[in-house]
């Protein structure tokens, strides 16, 4: 589910990033309030657990595949939502710079896809209230499988709705969520089934371990505000994207039109018409013309030509630097 | 993602790589992060069927593998997996987006093929400068700059435990992983009934390590601040690195170059 930089346009990853802040922010305040020192290299050495256990291939019982776990719902037991989505974001950063999983604009994208579902709706909404009157096996079970299934689905219907924001694919919205979301349904089952036997064994050996229930009792949101808040925030938020990232023009088109009023400037005067002489007395290939020359392809075929020129030219340059700064050092 | 035993190789050889010491190793991480996330806008703010304005900005990271050294084809190898998900969503492009814009050799160019090879081009632009980034700057010193950006400590603390630990809980991993085929082989993957035991048993171990590393780290003075000792070169010259780069990519993002080169060649 990690986008890839490609997926958005810089409107969409913009406002992702502030979202995925805002997120961040808040949870940095929260676990500044809980004051323990401890929960810190507890975060690292947990975001290390995650990333090293999402290597681990488990075998899904009757689909002959194998699958790991994401991490989202593993953190949030055992550290609780607001440090869990914070290592989530630290595990989302380390792993587009490592190994180009996800890309770097993209990264807001990510953490709320993954991160932000994954720690508070599974959390808060699904963990919490579920674990209220104590933990069980079998609510530990359900929850955990209920809380992978429910974020995956949204994170999934959330990358629907920001590359077809960013205008990247061609494809109709209600067969890229056909394709998204049962691929998904079934990887959330698998996660759900692996956490849900990960923190089963937390539960038995060291019970203590997994986030304190009791401590969060005294807080201020009920899970249905809670709901209510993020259920209009997710509509803001997708009625801003799908605002800002709809016909806009680029970035120079829009400057011209606010300087020139105009998105095209025709040039003339002595200055371009010697040019003109000289570029058709340099053409190499004066009398060479591509039936659509006058058409976008056309110019774009010139354009590819010209970088090529450039490319080449840059490309000996440097291999010239790096050839005289070895003989400048054997000498 | 990868295996474990392939994660741990791909982190060291790009340690290797940043601590070579060349002379864009020793640019300042601040200026090396700054530049990389304003290629990443001005590559992603072309529109879909802007292939020439991108292929302009091939110039980043041809220019910066040469000089530095760094293996085009590693960058590629590691782009695999993220293009082939991009490709899939490409592919739908030519398939829903018709309009003939042209022929070129006897084939049919439609808008749809270029916003394609468009996605494609942008992927690998944007790995290729992540890639730049890390196999010239270390994890350190990238949240050194994070720091520089007023990132908050907690959360730089936390990437930098991480990273710290990664390698010693991915060789965990892959024991248990070898330890699982020798026992089993042929089976795929870990069966049902160890799921819990095994990777509970690994958290368990890295929750008591959590707390060992804690102790260690406050005997020794850890008070979560962040320090970095690292021989850059002078500030002015990393100053001119990021703001050169930032004005050649404007450049080359605003003004058609590349057009006005190719047309002297055809008229």
């Amino acid at each position: 589910m990690h986008m890839a930089d490609a997926l958005v346009v810089p409107a969409v990853a913009g406002a992702m990033y502030v979202a995925s802040t805002a997120a961040a922010g808040y949870s940095i305040k929260k676990v500044r309030l809980e004051n323990e020192p401890k929960k810190i290299p507890a975060m690292g050495v947990m975001g290390a657990f995650v990333f090293a256990a999402q290597m681990i291939n488990f075998t899904i019982p009757g689909t002959g595949s194998s699958g790991h776990i994401c991490g989202g719902m593993l953190l949030t037991a055992m550290l609780g939502p607001w440090a869990g989505f914070l290592t989530m974001t630290g595990i989302l950063l380390i792993q587009c710079l490592m190994f180009a999983d996800g890309g770097l604009l993209a990264l807001g994208c990510n953490i709320w896809n993954m991160a932000f579902y994954g720690c508070f709706i599974g959390g808060l909404l699904i963990w919490r209230p579920m674990m209220k009157s104590g933990a069980t096996k079998r609510k530990i079970t359900c929850a955990s499988i209920a809380a992978c299934v429910l974020t995956l689905q949204m994170g999934a219907f959330s990358v629907t709705l920001e590359t077809l924001a960013s205008g990247i694919t061609e494809l109709p919205f209600p067969a890229f969520v056909a394709v998204m979301q049962p691929i998904h349904l079934a990887i959330g089952l698998a996660e759900g089934a692996v956490t849900a036997a990960v923190l089963c064994f937390v539960h038995e050996a060291r019970p203590e371990m997994l986030w304190r229930l009791e401590a969060e009792k005294e807080g201020k949101c009920s899970a249905r505000r809670t709901l209510a808040v993020l259920t209009a925030a997710a509509a803001i938020l997708a009625g801003v994207v799908s605002l800002g990232a709809s016909a806009l023009p680029d970035g120079l088109e829009w400057s011209m039109e606010r300087v020139a009023g105009t998105a095209e400037l025709a040039a003339s005067g002595g200055a371009h018409e010697t040019a003109e002489r000289i570029q058709s007395a340099t053409a190499l290939l004066p009398d060479y013309a591509f039936s659509f020359s006058d058409s976008a392809l056309g110019t774009t075929v010139s354009g590819l030509l010209g970088g090529a020129v450039v490319i080449l030219l840059c490309v000996a340059v440097c291999w010239a630097i790096r050839f005289f700064r070895g003989e400048k050092r054997q000498s | 993602m990868t295996g474990p035993g392939r994660a741990i190789r791909e982190i060291h050889s790009l340690e290797d790589l940043a601590e070579r010491g060349t002379f864009l190793c020793r640019i300042h991480p601040l200026a090396k992060v700054l530049v990389t996330i304003w290629y990443l806008i001005l590559v992603m703010s072309f529109g879909k069927y802007d292939i020439e304005g991108l292929w302009g900005m091939s110039i980043y990271p041809v220019i910066l593998m040469i000089l530095g050294d760094i293996s085009a084809g590693e960058a590629i190898r590691r782009m695999r997996p993220i293009l082939l998900m991009v490709c899939l969503v490409g592919l739908a492009n030519p398939l829903f987006d018709r309009e003939l814009l042209g022929t070129f050799g006897g084939m049919k160019i439609t808008s749809g093929m270029l916003s394609m090879v468009t996605l494609f081009f942008k992927t690998v632009f944007a790995v290729a400068a992540a890639y730049i980034l890390m196999a010239t700057t270390t994890m350190e010193q990238i949240c050194y700059a994070l720091r520089k950006l007023h990132v908050p400590q907690i959360l730089v603390t936390v990437l930098l435990l991480i990273y710290r630990y990664l390698v010693m809980m991915l060789k965990e991993a892959d024991r248990i992983m070898q330890a699982y085929r020798l026992r089993a082989p042929g089976e795929r993957g870990i069966r049902k009934d160890a799921w819990g035991p095994l990777a509970g048993q690994m958290l368990l171990r890295s929750m008591d390590r959590a707390q060992a590393v804690y102790e260690s780290m406050t005997l020794r003075g850890f008070r979560g601040e962040f320090f970095l000792r690292g021989r850059f070169v002078p500030p002015r010259r990393s100053a001119f690195y990021g703001i050169g780069w930032a004005a050649i990519l404007a450049v080359f993002r605003f003004l058609p170059v590349f057009r006005i080169v190719g047309s002297v060649f055809i008229s």
